[in-house]
C-alpha cells in the first residue's frame, strides 16, 4: 500500500533536485506535445526554442527586456503575497500606471524640456499604480473585503478607463487606438542607455535589489511577513495591521505603476487595453514558484519568458497559433506546482502485516 | 494481565511514528464491555494517538487490532463506525453552520429526513439524560452543549465502544458530574467506555479499570480499586514525583495594576466582562479561575491593549503612586509609557509566536523596532534565542528551526523565555502549562515564581484548580464575565472555588 | 423610452453563461475548492463544442438534429471534465495552492481555446478571423414554439433555447441538492470542515473530486451556450472575454446560493449590455465608461457584503485550503 506523510524537513539540495527534475520533465513533455502537433523531430524543436530567445542579438536583448518587465511585475506583487494578500490586480495597476504616463505625454506641451515631462510621468504613473492598489487595500483593511475578487474587478475597470481614453484621444480618427505618441518630438520618451533595451533592464535590476533588501532586512519587510503569518501575532506585538496592509499594497501598486511607465516610456510609447498582456497573472505564478524570493524570481521569470518565446518561435515557424506559447508555459507551471507535493510530503510503500505476530 | 472475559477490543504491538517521533511503541490495550476504562498518561504520552488509530483517524505503522477476537483493519472513521467504535475528540468535529441534527446525521446513509432525526435525538437524550435542541446551530452553543452533541452523534450511530478524549477539560465541576452520570448509565447499558485523561481524581471517581501509557509505551493496566494515586503517578511519570508547587510569601506587595468596573462587549454584542474590579500587586501571583470562556481571554487582552472595552478603567500604578491609564492604548503605546508588560497568550503559535519563523526571528518580534534606521537588528535576537535555549533547556535542532516543529513544552519555553527577557513589571499568562508534560510545567512554575520574587506582578489564568490553589497568592474567580469572588489562595479549597465558578459568590452550590 | 422588450431577452441571454459559470463554481466552492480556473474551463467548454460541431459539419453529408446537439455537447462535457480533473489532481491529490493552480488553469484554458480556435480558422482559410457554425447554431438556438405569436410575453419568457432553460433548471436543482439532500449536506460539510467530514466517514477526496468535476462541466456548458446560441455559432478568439471571472465574482454576489444566481446572473447580463441600450449620440468614448458597470457593481456588492458580516453569508470555512488527514 502507498502511504503519504508530511515531511519534517528537506535538504536544500534535495528540494532543488525535485524542482529541477520537474522542469526537465515539463520540457520533455512540451517537446513531445510539440512533436505531435508539428511533426518536427526533437532536435528541430529544441533548436527553435533556443533560437526564439537566443537566436540573434536582437532576440536576446528582447528576451532580457521581456524578462525584466515580467520580473518587475512579479516583484511588485510579491510583498502583497508575502502578507497573504492575493493581489490579482497587477494587470490593472500596470495599466493605470501606463495610462498616467501616456496621459502626461499627450497632455503636456511638447515644447517642455523632456526631463520635466519624464519626471511628471514617473511621479504620476507610480502614484496612479499605488492608488489603484490602495482602493482594494483600504476596504480590505477596513472591512476585510475579499481582495482577490476586488483587485480582479479593478483590472477590468482599468481596462475600461484605458479604452475610454483610447477612443477619446484616438489617432488617427476612427481607429480607436492612440498610436505612437509624440513620434516626432519624442517628448516623454525615455532616453536610450547603451541600446534601447538596457534602461528597462537596469531599472528592474535596481528594483530586484531593492525588493530583496526590503523583504529580508528592513523593519517594514519584517512587519509584513508577521502580518502574513498571523494577524493576531502582529496585533499582539503592536503592529498596526491596517496600516501595514495599506502601505504594502501601495508599494505593490507603485512598482506595477513603474512597470507601466517602463512599458510606455521605454518600449511602446503608446497605451492600449492589451498592454499588460496577462502578465499580471503570470507574475502571480512567477512569484509563487520562486517562493517569494526576489533572486529566484529572476530565474523563474526568465524560464517562463524563455518557454513562451520559444513556443512562439515554433508557432511562427510551423504556422501554428501564437497561443501555443501560453499552452506550453501553463504546462510548465503545472509540473512545477505538482512537484511541490514531493517536497512537502513523502511517499512510502510498505507491505501490510509485515510484522510477525507475537503470541498473546 | 489476562482475563477470562473476551475483550471488545484488543490492540497488540501498535506502533505509530510521525517522522522521527515515535508516538506509540508496541502498545497493548484491552477494552471490555460494561466497563469504564481510564486511559491515563501525561501529555504527549501517546494516549490520543493510540485512540485515533482505533477511530480510524490515523493508521498504525505496525501492529494488530482485534474486535471480539477477530482481526480487523481500520482505515477510516467509517470503518471504525462499522465496528461500533465512536470517538469524541477533544477538538470537536462539528460543522459550525449546521444544526445539531445536521451534524448528528452527517455521514450516515439513507434519505435526509431531519424531522425523523430530531425525534430520534430526543429519544436518546431522554434515555441517558442529556439536553440538546436538535434545531440549534452549533455556533450558538456552549462548549458543554457541543460536547453533548458529539456524544449523541456517536450514540445515534449505535456505537457500543465509546472513546472520550479529555472530556472534562472544558467543563465545570457540575457539568463534569452530569457527564459522569451519563457515562455510568452507558456502562450499565453494556457499552464499553474509554476516557482519556491525566486527572487522577477522575480515574478514581469514574473508572473500573485503568491503563497507563508513558512516553508512547504501555506500562500496564489494573483494576482501579486495586491501585492508588501514588502507584498510578509512578507508572505515569516513571519515578516518584512530589506534587508540591513552591509558593514563596510575597515580599512587600504594592498595587501595580488596578482594574475597576471593567466592561467588555464582544463584536456580536455578547457581554464578556461585566463590571470587573480587582488589584494585582507586585511580587504576587494573582490567579484567575473560571470555566473556559468566562472572560479570562478578554480580561488579559484588555490589560495588554488588545481588546476594545466598553467602560471602566485599567490603571498602571508606579511605586511612587503615579498612575497611567491603559484603556484606549494599543500595545505599542503602552510600551511607550514605559510600562514593561509581558503577555504569554493562550494561543502560543497563533498569537505569541509565528510558527513558520525560526527561534531568532521569533525573538525579533519584541525587539524589531529597536535601533534607528530602516533595517532590523538581527544579532541581538539571535543571542537572546541562544540564551533562552541554554537557560530554559529548550530542545531544538538549531536556532534556525521553525518553532512549529518544536514540541508544545519547548514552544512554551521559547515564548515565556522571550517574554521575561524584557524584564517586565507585569507578567500576564494564560493557560501557561496547557498541553505541557509535568517536567515542563514545573519549569514554567519555577520561572513564574522567579519573576514573582523579582517583584513582578504576575496574573496567572489557569484551568487546573489544583495548580491554582498551590501557586497563586490570591485568586479572582470569574463567573459569566463577573467577579464571583476574590479569595486567598492559602485559605480556600477546591470546593469553594468550584462553587464560585458556577454561581456568583458561590452560595448554594 | 427604454426598450425593455428587446433589452430583457438580450440581458437573459448574456446572463445564461454567467449563470452556468456561477452555479458550477458554487458547487465547486461548496466542496472547499476555490477554482479560479473557471474562466479557462468555460473557454475549454466552448472550444470543445466548436471542435465537435466543426468536425460534424465538415464530415457529415446530412446533418441530423440529434447528433448536431449531441456531438458538441459531449465534446464540451468531456473537455470541461478533463479540466476539472486536472484541477483536482493538482489541488486535492497533490495539494497544490488553489489560487496558483486556478490561475494556471485559466491561462491554459484560454490558451487552448485560442490555439484550437486559431487553428480551425486557419484550416477554413476564411477572410475574417472566426469560425462560423451556422447550421449547428440554428439547432442549438431553437426557441419555444409560441415565442413569436405571443407578443411581448413570448419575447421575454419564451424566446430562449433549451440550454437557457436548462441553466435555470440546473440552478434550481443545485439549490435543492445542496439544501435538502443527504449528499448535499455531506458536500457542504467537506467545504466547511473537512476534518469533521472525514471523522464522520465521508470520503473528502471523493467529494472534492466529484463536486469540482460536476461544477466544471456545468461551467463548461456556459461556454457552449455562449458560442452556439448567444454568438450564433461564431467563435472568434478572446471573444468570450472576462465572463468567467464575472461568474466567479457572482458566486460571492449570490452568497453561495444557486437559486439567487438565476436572478443575479440576469441582472449582470443586463449590466453587461447596458452600454448598447443607453443612447450616447456621437460620444463613443462614454460607452467605454458604461461598460464598467458590471465590474463596479461587483465591487460595490463585495464591499457591502463584507460590511454586514452575517454568519450565514460567509464562504465555506475551509475554502481554499487543502486537506491532509494526518496534519499535526
Amino acid at each position: 500500500m502507498i502511504r503519504i506523510s508530511k515531511r519534517g524537513s528537506i535538504s536544500r539540495g534535495k528540494a532543488l533536485l525535485i524542482r529541477a527534475s520537474a522542469i526537465v520533465l515539463a520540457i520533455l513533455f512540451c517537446a513531445l506535445l510539440t512533436m505531435i502537433t508539428t511533426g518536427k523531430n526533437p532536435v528541430d524543436v529544441f533548436s527553435s526554442v533556443i533560437a526564439g530567445s537566443f537566436g540573434t542579438k536582437r532576440k536576446f536583448w528582447l528576451f532580457l527586456q521581456n524578462t525584466a518587465i515580467l520580473l518587475c511585475i512579479s516583484l511588485a506583487v510579491t510583498p502583497a503575497f508575502k502578507m497573504r494578500c492575493w493581489n490579482l490586480g497587477a494587470e490593472g495597476q500596470v495599466l493605470t500606471g501606463a495610462m498616467a504616463a501616456a496621459a502626461c505625454m499627450v497632455l503636456m506641451p511638447e515644447t517642455l524640456p523632456n526631463w520635466v515631462v519624464l519626471l511628471t510621468m514617473t511621479v504620476s504613473s507610480i502614484a496612479a499604480g499605488a492608488l489603484w492598489a490602495a482602493i482594494p487595500a483600504y476596504f480590505k483593511a477596513k472591512f476585510n473585503t475579499n481582495e482577490t475578487l476586488f483587485t480582479l474587478m479593478m483590472n477590468y475597470v482599468a481596462t475600461q478607463v484605458v479604452a475610454f481614453f483610447c477612443v477619446k484621444w484616438e489617432n488617427p480618427k476612427g481607429s480607436c487606438k492612440i498610436g505612437v505618441i509624440n513620434q516626432k518630438s519624442h517628448s516623454g520618451w525615455m532616453p536610450e542607455v547603451g541600446n534601447k533595451y538596457l534602461l528597462v533592464i537596469l531599472a528592474v535590476v535596481l528594483v530586484t535589489v531593492f525588493m530583496y533588501f526590503y523583504l529580508n532586512y528592513t523593519k517594514h519587510g519584517y512587519e509584513l511577513s508577521v502580518v502574513g503569518e498571523s494577524e493576531r501575532t502582529a496585533r499582539y506585538i503592536g503592529i498596526k495591521v491596517n496600516r501595514v496592509i495599506l502601505r504594502t499594497m501601495c508599494l505593490s501598486g507603485a512598482i506595477c505603476g513603474l512597470a507601466g511607465l517602463l512599458l510606455v516610456g521605454c518600449i511602446n510609447h503608446t497605451v492600449s487595453t492589451s498592454l499588460a498582456g496577462g502578465q499580471g497573472f503570470t507574475a502571480v505564478m512567477v512569484s509563487w514558484l520562486a517562493k517569494f524570493n526576489p533572486l529566484v524570481m529572476v530565474f523563474t521569470s526568465g524560464l517562463l519568458i524563455f518557454m513562451s518565446t520559444g513556443a512562439g518561435e515554433i508557432a511562427t515557424n510551423c504556422g501554428l497559433n501564437r497561443a501555443f506559447g501560453d499552452l506550453l508555459s501553463s504546462v510548465l507551471i503545472f509540473f512545477i506546482i505538482g512537484s511541490e507535493f514531493f517536497i512537502n510530503y513523502q511517499i512510502s510503500f510498505h507491505k501490510k502485516n509485515r510484522e510477525v505476530r507475537k503470541d498473546v | 494481565m489476562v482475563e477470562e472475559r473476551t475483550p471488545a477490543v484488543k490492540m497488540r504491538d501498535i506502533t505509530k511514528r510521525f517522522g522521527s517521533v515515535t508516538a506509540n511503541d508496541k502498545c497493548w490495550l484491552d477494552i471490555y464491555r460494561g466497563e469504564i476504562l481510564a486511559l491515563l498518561g501525561e501529555n504527549g504520552s501517546g494516549k490520543t494517538t493510540l485512540m485515533n488509530m482505533l477511530s480510524g483517524i490515523y493508521f498504525p505503522d505496525e501492529g494488530h487490532i482485534y474486535i471480539d477476537d477477530k482481526e480487523v483493519v481500520i482505515r477510516s472513521p467509517k470503518d471504525a463506525f462499522d465496528h461500533g467504535i465512536g470517538m469524541i475528540h477533544q477538538h470537536f468535529k462539528l460543522v459550525d453552520v449546521f444544526t445539531a441534527a445536521e451534524n448528528i446525521v452527517l455521514g450516515l446513509p439513507g434519505k435526509l429526513d431531519l424531522k425523523a432525526v430530531s425525534r430520534k435525538v430526543r429519544d436518546i437524550c431522554e434515555r441517558y439524560g442529556f439536553e440538546v435542541d436538535p434545531e440549534q446551530k452549533v455556533y450558538d452553543m456552549s462548549v458543554s452543549q457541543k460536547q453533548t452533541v458529539e456524544i449523541v452523534k456517536v450514540l445515534y450511530r449505535g456505537a457500543d465502544i465509546l472513546i472520550l478524549d479529555e472530556p472534562t477539560a472544558v467543563l465545570t465541576p457540575q457539568e463534569t458530574d452530569k457527564l459522569f452520570a451519563v457515562l455510568r448509565n452507558m456502562r450499565n447499558d453494556g457499552k464499553a467506555v474509554v476516557i482519556i485523561t491525566h486527572k487522577m481524581h477522575e480515574v478514581e471517581d469514574l473508572s473500573d479499570r485503568v491503563a497507563i501509557l508513558r512516553k508512547g509505551h504501555f506500562t500496564g493496566d489494573m483494576r482501579t480499586k486495586d491501585t492508588n494515586t501514588q502507584e498510578m503517578t509512578n507508572m505515569m511519570v516513571g519515578h516518584p514525583v512530589v506534587l508540591n508547587i513552591d509558593r514563596p510569601t510575597p515580599v512587600d506587595p504594592k498595587p501595580r495594576i488596578e482594574v475597576s468596573h471593567l466592561t467588555v462587549v464582544s463584536e456580536d454584542g455578547v457581554t464578556k466582562l461585566d463590571d470587573v474590579s480587582f488589584t494585582a500587586n507586585s511580587g504576587e501571583v494573582l490567579g484567575i479561575a473560571g470555566i473556559s470562556g468566562c472572560g479570562q481571554k478578554e480580561l488579559l487582552e484588555a490589560i495588554a491593549g488588545l481588546q476594545k472595552t466598553r467602560g471602566g478603567s485599567i490603571a498602571y500604578l508606579e511605586d511612587d503612586g503615579s498612575r497611567e491609564e491603559l484603556i484606549g492604548k494599543d500595545p505599542l503605546e503602552i510600551a511607550g509609557l514605559g510600562v514593561s508588560l509581558s503577555f504569554v497568550p493562550e494561543d502560543r503559535l497563533g498569537m505569541g509566536l509565528v510558527g513558520n519563523m525560526d527561534l531568532s526571528e521569533n525573538m525579533l518580534l519584541r525587539s524589531f523596532r529597536s535601533g534607528k534606521g530602516i533595517f532590523t537588528d538581527r544579532k541581538a535576537p539571535h543571542k537572546l534565542a541562544e540564551e533562552v535555549v541554554r537557560d530554559l533547556e529548550v530542545v531544538t535542532p538549531s536556532i534556525e528551526t521553525p518553532v512549529r516543529r518544536l514540541s508544545g513544552g519547548n514552544v512554551q519555553k521559547v515564548l515565556v523565555g522571550r517574554e521575561i527577557a524584557s524584564a517586565p513589571t507585569v507578567l500576564l499568562t494564560a493557560y501557561a502549562v496547557r498541553g505541557l508534560d509535568i517536567n515542563s510545567s514545573y519549569t514554567i512554575y519555577d520561572l513564574i515564581n522567579e519573576q514573582k520574587k523579582k517583584g513582578v506582578a504576575v496574573i496567572y489564568v489557569g484551568e487546573d484548580l489544583d495548580v491554582l490553589l498551590e501557586l497563586a497568592d490570591r485568586i479572582v474567580v470569574l463567573c459569566g464575565g463577573k467577579v464571583s469572588g476574590i479569595v486567598d489562595g492559602r485559605k480556600t479549597d477546591k470546593r469553594q472555588v468550584g462553587a464560585m465558578m458556577t454561581k456568583l459568590g458561590g452560595v448554594d452550590a | 423610452m427604454f426598450d425593455f422588450v428587446s433589452f430583457i431577452p438580450r440581458a437573459v441571454m448574456q446572463g445564461i453563461p454567467l449563470m452556468y459559470g456561477c452555479v458550477g463554481e458554487t458547487i465547486t466552492e461548496k466542496s472547499g475548492n476555490l477554482n479560479l480556473g473557471t474562466a479557462g474551463i468555460m473557454y475549454v467548454g466552448g472550444i470543445c463544442g466548436v471542435i465537435g460541431s466543426f468536425l460534424y459539419e465538415s464530415y457529415a453529408a446530412e446533418m441530423n438534429d440529434f447528433l448536431t446537439v449531441l456531438i458538441p455537447l459531449s465534446c464540451c462535457i468531456a473537455g470541461s471534465l478533463l479540466m476539472g480533473l486536472l484541477y483536482c489532481f493538482l489541488t486535492v491529490t497533490l495539494r497544490a495552492n488553489q489560487n496558483v493552480t486556478g490561475l494556471a488553469l485559466t491561462t491554459f484554458g484560454v490558451g487552448l481555446g485560442n490555439f484550437f480556435g486559431g487553428s480551425i480558422i486557419k484550416l477554413v482559410d476564411s477572410d475574417i478571423p472566426t469560425v462560423i457554425l451556422t447550421r449547428s447554431s440554428r439547432v442549438f438556438a431553437r426557441t419555444l414554439p409560441w415565442a413569436e405569436t405571443t407578443g411581448w410575453f413570448g419575447k421575454i419568457f419564451l424566446s430562449y433555447s433549451a440550454l437557457a432553460y436548462f441553466a435555470i433548471l440546473v440552478a434550481v436543482l443545485a439549490s435543492w441538492f445542496l439544501n435538502h439532500t443527504r449528499l448535499g449536506l455531506q458536500l457542504r460539510s467537506t467545504g466547511e470542515s473537512p476534518a469533521t467530514a472525514d471523522a464522520a466517514g465521508i470520503n473528502v477526496v471523493k467529494y472534492k473530486y466529484v463536486a469540482t468535476c460536476v461544477g466544471s462541466v456545468i461551467s463548461g456548458l456556459g461556454g457552449l451556450y455562449y458560442v452556439m446560441d448567444y454568438a450564433c455559432g461564431v467563435w472568434s478568439n478572446n471573444a468570450f472575454g472576462d465572463r468567467g471571472w464575472l461568474a466567479v465574482a457572482l458566486v460571492i454576489f449570490t452568497i453561495w446560493r444557486p437559486s439567487v444566481s438565476i436572478f443575479s446572473s440576469i441582472v449582470f447580463g443586463g449590466l453587461y449590455i447596458l452600454n448598447v441600450y443607453i443612447p450616447t449620440g456621437t460620444n463613443l468614448a462614454i460607452k467605454e465608461i458604461y461598460k464598467m458597470a458590471p465590474y463596479v457593481v461587483t465591487i460595490v456588492v463585495l464591499v457591502i457584503t463584507s460590511m454586514r458580516n452575517k454568519r450565514e453569508n460567509q464562504p465555506p470555512a475551509a475554502l481554499g485550503l487543502s486537506y491532509f488527514r494526518e496534519e499535526r
